[in-house]
């Protein structure tokens, strides 16, 4: 990869404690986006591309002001103790307090970023960079904003989709304004929930439910514990690899863009107390979802009775 | 228009009242709709303009009485008491209602349990009864959550509360119990809750 490309906005995308996950997401982006983040974006730094420059230069260069930084791409939860995070023999904690003035964005990239995720249940220092799960404050405090005036961008999952993290930065880029939710999510993708554009959503409506994974037919809430209708994600409207989602293929959503997604034990049930599910779909009152499903449960869709494959 | 409708809402009303007491003094077979509006003072034609036959009616009033468990059903949940004395509480209620209303209940074990054709269409299921099923769902799974009432099925529990209550009325009407039902209520609810609960 080049070095420096001139005019164009700088990239360093830093780790903290993760599995890769968001990075490995990262490059699996299209051809047509990569190819608009490339002409539009210089990577600076990114742990596992291949780089003419050490990380150790590219931080010294920053530091020195020789280098402007406008995106500073964080993946992986962060302590807020000194000498407990390590990212190419630095430590974390001073690496962003070194950096969170100098760059225009920060995004912090999946759950671990964002909420602290999995490895913030082991450990009481670790967080995410600006939430602790639901909790505002997170490494940066809860009033932190970068030099842009944006707070940390949150682009929440595990991992995040790599449209997600490419069109955001892209926008920034491009000088378009963003709105965030409650979260600090780009609300253009987490407006829409997992079951937005499920193509199980017919049998959702019939409550026709699939008793197993990876078939055709049946909605996989009630039996196999879909988050979809409670997840704030676009993952039914911009595909996996362009091609797919959990709940297309048969597997239910497990609700990973949610602060609580390691918070809860059972990820394949809906808890139920007597029978009736405990959370209902976001947007309905538990009365009124029982009511509905009530009638529908009483009708029967013939359509949706049958194997796909059998239907006129 | 809307004064319109709520007047139609309270004819309506009125009509439900008068048919039950009809249809517990002769059967519901043997009463016609000309019965039913000589009894309301109205015209037969009139009558057509709130039902439009004696089917419709039948289903209104499931609904109707639903509606009015479901509504009693409903102040119980939201009370900030025990789930054991809401059952109590339920309990009472129920049998204070059939009571009061003996017809709403005579109604329902003599009408509409034993003439399932005429609710063949638009009552399917739980369509007409759906308040009550709905507020006794949301009644249970409350209890269930606060880790009072063991965890199972809806439909056992449901029939372990509803079984009792439609026995207890139906004894009554059979005047085969020796003391007043409401005198019965503790130990019923009692029997529910010791049923329900948890260990
Ligand atoms: S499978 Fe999940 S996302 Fe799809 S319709 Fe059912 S509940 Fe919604
Ligand atoms: S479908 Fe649900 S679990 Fe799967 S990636 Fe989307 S939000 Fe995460």
């Amino acid at each position: 990869m080049e070095s420096i490309k001139k005019g164009l906005k700088n990239l360093v995308w830093i780790q903290g404690l993760t599995c890769n996950g968001n990075s490995h997401s990262f490059l699996s982006i299209n051809d047509t986006l990569l190819d608009t983040f490339l002409s539009n974006i210089n990577i600076l730094y990114h742990p596992i591309l291949t780089s003419e420059i050490e990380f150790k230069d590219v931080y010294k260069r920053i530091l020195s002001g020789k280098e402007s930084l406008n995106f500073l791409v964080v993946e992986g939860a962060v302590s807020n103790k000194k000498n407990e995070v390590f990212f190419q023999g630095f430590d974390v904690f001073e690496i962003l307090n070194n950096l969170k003035d100098k760059s225009d964005y920060i995004l912090a990239v999946g759950n671990c970023a964002c909420y602290g995720n999995f490895p913030a249940l082991y450990n009481e220092n670790v967080n995410g960079l600006q939430y602790r799960f639901k909790d505002k404050g997170g490494f940066l405090g809860e009033s932190f904003k970068t030099k842009s005036g944006y707070q940390i961008i949150n682009i929440t999952g595990c991992p995040a989709h790599p449209e997600w993290i490419v069109r955001t930065i892209l926008s920034l880029d491009f000088g378009y304004d963003i709105n965030l939710d409650n979260f600090n999510r780009p609300k253009d993708f987490y407006m829409y929930l997992a079951h937005d554009g499920c193509i199980r959503n017919e049998y959702f409506e019939w409550k026709v439910e699939a008793h197993e994974f990876g078939t055709k037919e049946g909605c996989l809430f009630y039996e196999l514990g879909c988050r979809g209708p409670l997840t704030h994600s676009p993952c039914n409207k911009i595909l996996w690899n362009e091609k797919s989602s959990k709940t297309r293929s048969g597997m239910p959503c497990i609700g990973c863009t949610e602060f609580d997604f390691p918070l809860r034990s059972k990820y394949f049930e809906t808890k139920t107390n007597i029978g009736i599910p405990e959370e209902v779909p976001l947007g309905v009152t538990k009365r009124a979802y029982i009511m509905l499903t009530g009638v529908a449960k009483t009708f029967t869709n013939q359509r949706l009775n049958k194997k796909l494959e059998d239907t006129d | 228009m809307l004064i319109r409708k709520r007047l139609k809402e309270k004819k309506k009303e009125e009509i439900v009242n008068v048919a039950l007491k009809l249809f517990a003094e002769k059967g519901f077979y043997n009463t016609t709709i000309p019965d039913i509006a000589e009894a309301l003072g109205m015209s037969v034609g009139n009558f057509y303009n709130y039902f439009e036959s004696k089917e419709e009616l039948a289903k209104y009033i499931m609904q109707y009485s639903s509606n009015i468990l479901g509504e009693e059903i409903r102040k119980i949940s939201e009370m900030d008491i025990s789930t054991r004395e809401k059952i109590l509480l339920l309990v009472r209620r129920f049998i204070e209602i059939a009571e009061e209303k003996p017809e709403l209940i005579d109604y329902f074990l003599r009408v509409f349990l034993s003439n399932r054709e005429v609710f063949k269409e638009g009552c399917e299921g739980f369509l007409c009864v759906s308040s009550v099923v709905t507020e006794l769902m949301l009644f249970l799974e409350e209890g269930a959550k606060k880790g009072d009432l063991r965890q199972q099925d809806f439909f056992p529990a449901f029939v372990t509360v509803m079984g009792p209550l439609g026995g207890i009325v139906f004894l009554k009407g059979e005047n085969v119990l020796p003391k007043r039902p409401i005198e019965y209520a503790e130990d019923i609810g009692e029997n529910i809750w010791r049923a329900l609960k948890k260990d």
